[in-house]
């Protein structure tokens, strides 16, 4: 169970199938090699309480997929974790640990150098920036970037040349390396998602979080990034994001995580989780299945109803003054 | 024709003049803070006015000139220290409320009477209280020079030896900015600006390089105030919110984020505001603008420009219109 021999292994989808098959598909559920742990986080905005797990284990080595309906502070729960937010309950029970490393008091910037780095919702390219110098900013420990060695080339340039090959080979990747001088902020959004998962990149994470890395993305780059973060889960890192569309979690995810009102409500695989009637709840509300008007309407009524209906149909095709209908819609369509 | 070569003269002196120089400084300072990391500092003056009191009260209280500047410069230090630990943690218009605040309490400080015996007050301080060990070090020697029309003594309070330190001071500071800003350092400083969660996010510092940055600004903002009493007199009046303006006209005029442009835009600020001047003193009869209403009109014409620039020229003369547009 040592990361050691499971690590490499989790390239083959089997292993991974085996590997979680033996984990509870219970919120908050024992995980056979931990990366990431959070207990007891709670974020209130004033009376709100947005942000309320317990307990969630993130797996080492898969693809893990934080999903949920609008406003079940996924997004909350990714800035808390990476220091982009403090919890209410921070020194009162809040602990969260990367790698056995307890990050409860750590800025978002020594997160980012512990390893786990994150990209945004909204993407944030550094638009006046080429997409060259983007990249650089990702690689650590650059000692050009200490003011007082900046001064002197000579102590930079090697260090500065292995980073522009490591970009490079990244956006080659990606396929932006044609765009590598131009602005970042002349990028497509597509673009953009795809430059800020490159620079993440660049500092050698072994957990990167991915805030809704589809979003306003195009069905066939969608596919190109799905295929990136598969690649990225096979080399051997962790994946944690959040998304809304739900072939992408399927298709993917190893494992899903669902939140909703702030809480944990599920875990399990994707398949088992989709039918998961909390999550099912959570999405749809607990009453989708029932028809709240069903006993008032007695046959008579409805009959009644449909008649009135083929009556306004039949009239609306009787008007034909200034042409058929559809020869105005057509017209409409135009303008 | 000869009053117009007479205003040709009078630019052309007005350009290699030392107070050009100096403000050409503080702007090179000003531009690392708001030219390349986006910080909003709207007290440059202060720190001006800070680095021009250190250097001069500790002259004059007999303290050697080389520890005399590194005082002027520490003081610039501590009030880049006191603004930036509270607010460089919050938004950037935070810094730009503070630092005015700031350079004004500098400003009122300086005027109190009950600092007269250091800050002289209202009067100031009188540059040949602590001019001295300034131009004892001049190597030019007695005598005047004459390079064309410029006829300068070669030492004396206002002579080639102050013109030669300031601008070989202007060239070191620019020199300096072009290595920092070359370097993954200054990559670093363009990134926050653009966008500082996402350097969180790599994992850098975003606090410890803003403060650097806001501290090496404003030590280049004192050592402009250094240079700009060198000549004159202190004068707490003479370095207020109108020269933090001035500073950032020049700096718009010549463009933000670019090594020249605070040099170029520092010299065209002060060159252009007296052939305004001496255009409307030698054209406009008195009986409709007098000499005093002219220096009014030629900062009037200056405040038009530099919203004609903002408007029209974001990047300023020297500025990539790509990288940066004032209004993103």
């Amino acid at each position: 169970m040592s990361e050691q021999t499971t690590t490499p292994s989790l390239a083959d989808p089997e292993a991974r199938r085996r590997l979680m098959s033996e984990v509870d598909a219970t919120p908050g559920s024992k995980k056979p090699d931990p990366i990431l742990v959070v207990n007891n986080i709670v974020r209130q905005f004033g009376g709100m309480t947005a942000v309320n797990v317990d307990h969630l284990e993130v797996q080492r080595g898969i693809i893990t997929a934080l999903i949920g309906p609008n406003g079940a502070g996924k997004t909350t729960f990714f800035n808390l974790i990476t220091g982009f937010d403090k919890a209410t309950s921070a020194g009162k029970g809040a602990h969260w640990s990367f790698e056995g490393k307890v990050l409860d008091k750590t800025s978002a910037s020594s997160v980012a150098r512990s390893g786990m780095v994150r990209t945004f919702q909204l993407t944030k390219a550094l638009s006046r920036m080429t997409v060259m110098d983007n990249m650089m900013l990702g690689a650590q420990d650059q000692a050009g970037e200490n003011l007082l060695k900046s001064m002197f080339k000579p102590l930079w340039s090697r260090q500065e040349k292995a980073v522009e090959e490591k970009a490079m080979e990244l956006l080659e990747r990606f396929n932006l390396l044609e765009k590598r001088n131009d602005f970042a902020g002349s990028l497509s959004g597509g673009q953009r998602k795809l430059l800020e998962m490159a620079r993440a990149l660049m500092s050698d994470p072994t957990m990167i979080m991915l805030d809704e890395p589809m979003a306003g993305v195009n069905p066939a780059l969608t596919q190109s990034l799905l295929g990136h973060i598969q690649s990225l889960r096979d080399e051997g890192m962790t994946v944690l994001f959040v998304e809304h569309d739900m072939h992408v979690v399927r298709h993917i995810s190893d494992w899903v995580a669902v939140m909703a009102e702030g809480r944990l409500v599920a875990e399990g695989s994707a398949d088992n989780v989709m039918s998961n009637p909390a999550v099912i709840d959570a999405y749809l509300g607990a009453h989708h299945d029932t028809d709240l008007g069903a006993e008032e309407v007695s046959e008579e009524a409805l009959a009644e109803i449909i008649e009135e209906v083929a009556a306004m149909e039949a009239e609306q095709e009787n008007e034909p003054e200034g042409g058929t209908p559809d020869a105005d819609r057509g017209a409409e369509e135009k303008k | 024709m000869d009053t117009f070569i007479n205003i040709l003269e009078a630019m052309a002196r007005e350009m290699v003049a030392p107070t050009t120089a100096a403000v050409a400084i503080a702007v090179i300072g000003l531009n690392v803070h708001f030219g390349f990391t986006g910080l909003l500092n709207m007290g440059q003056a202060g720190f001006m006015l800070l680095g021009a009191y250190g250097f001069a009260i500790s002259i004059v209280r007999g303290v050697p000139l080389p520890v005399a500047v590194l005082i002027g410069f520490g003081a610039a230090l501590v009030f880049a220290l006191i603004l930036g630990i509270p607010t460089l943690k919050l938004r950037g218009d935070y810094l730009a409320i503070v630092t005015i605040s700031a350079a004004e309490i500098i400003r009122f400080m300086g005027r109190l009477s009950i600092l007269t015996d250091f800050t002289g007050a209202a009067q100031g301080i009188p540059g040949s209280k602590y001019r001295d060990p300034f131009t004892n070090l001049s190597f030019f020697g007695d005598g005047s020079t004459d390079l064309g029309f410029l006829n300068y003594s070669n030492t004396g309070v206002n002579g080639w030896w102050v013109r030669f330190v300031a601008w070989a001071l202007v060239a070191v500071c620019a020199l300096l900015v072009y290595l920092l800003v070359r370097s993954p350092w200054g990559r670093l400083l363009r990134g926050i600006r653009e966008d500082e969660d996402a350097i969180r996010s790599l994992g850098k510092n975003v606090f410890a390089i803003k403060m650097q940055a806001l501290v090496i600004g404003g030590m280049l903002g004192a050592l402009g105030g250094m240079v700009y009493v060198l000549p004159g007199s202190v004068q707490a009046d003479a370095l207020g919110r109108s020269m933090t303006f001035f500073c950032y006209t020049a700096l718009l005029i010549g463009g933000a984020a670019t090594v020249f442009g605070p040099i170029l835009g520092s010299i065209i600020f002060y060159t252009a505001r007296i052939f305004v001047k001496s255009v409307a003193n030698a054209y406009v009869p008195d009986s409709i603008m007098s000499s005093q209403e002219t220096e009014a009109f030629s900062y009037i014409v200056v405040g038009v420009i530099l919203m004609l620039v903002v408007i029209f020229r974001p990047q300023g003369i020297l500025g990539n219109k790509r990288e940066l547009q004032f209004n993103v």
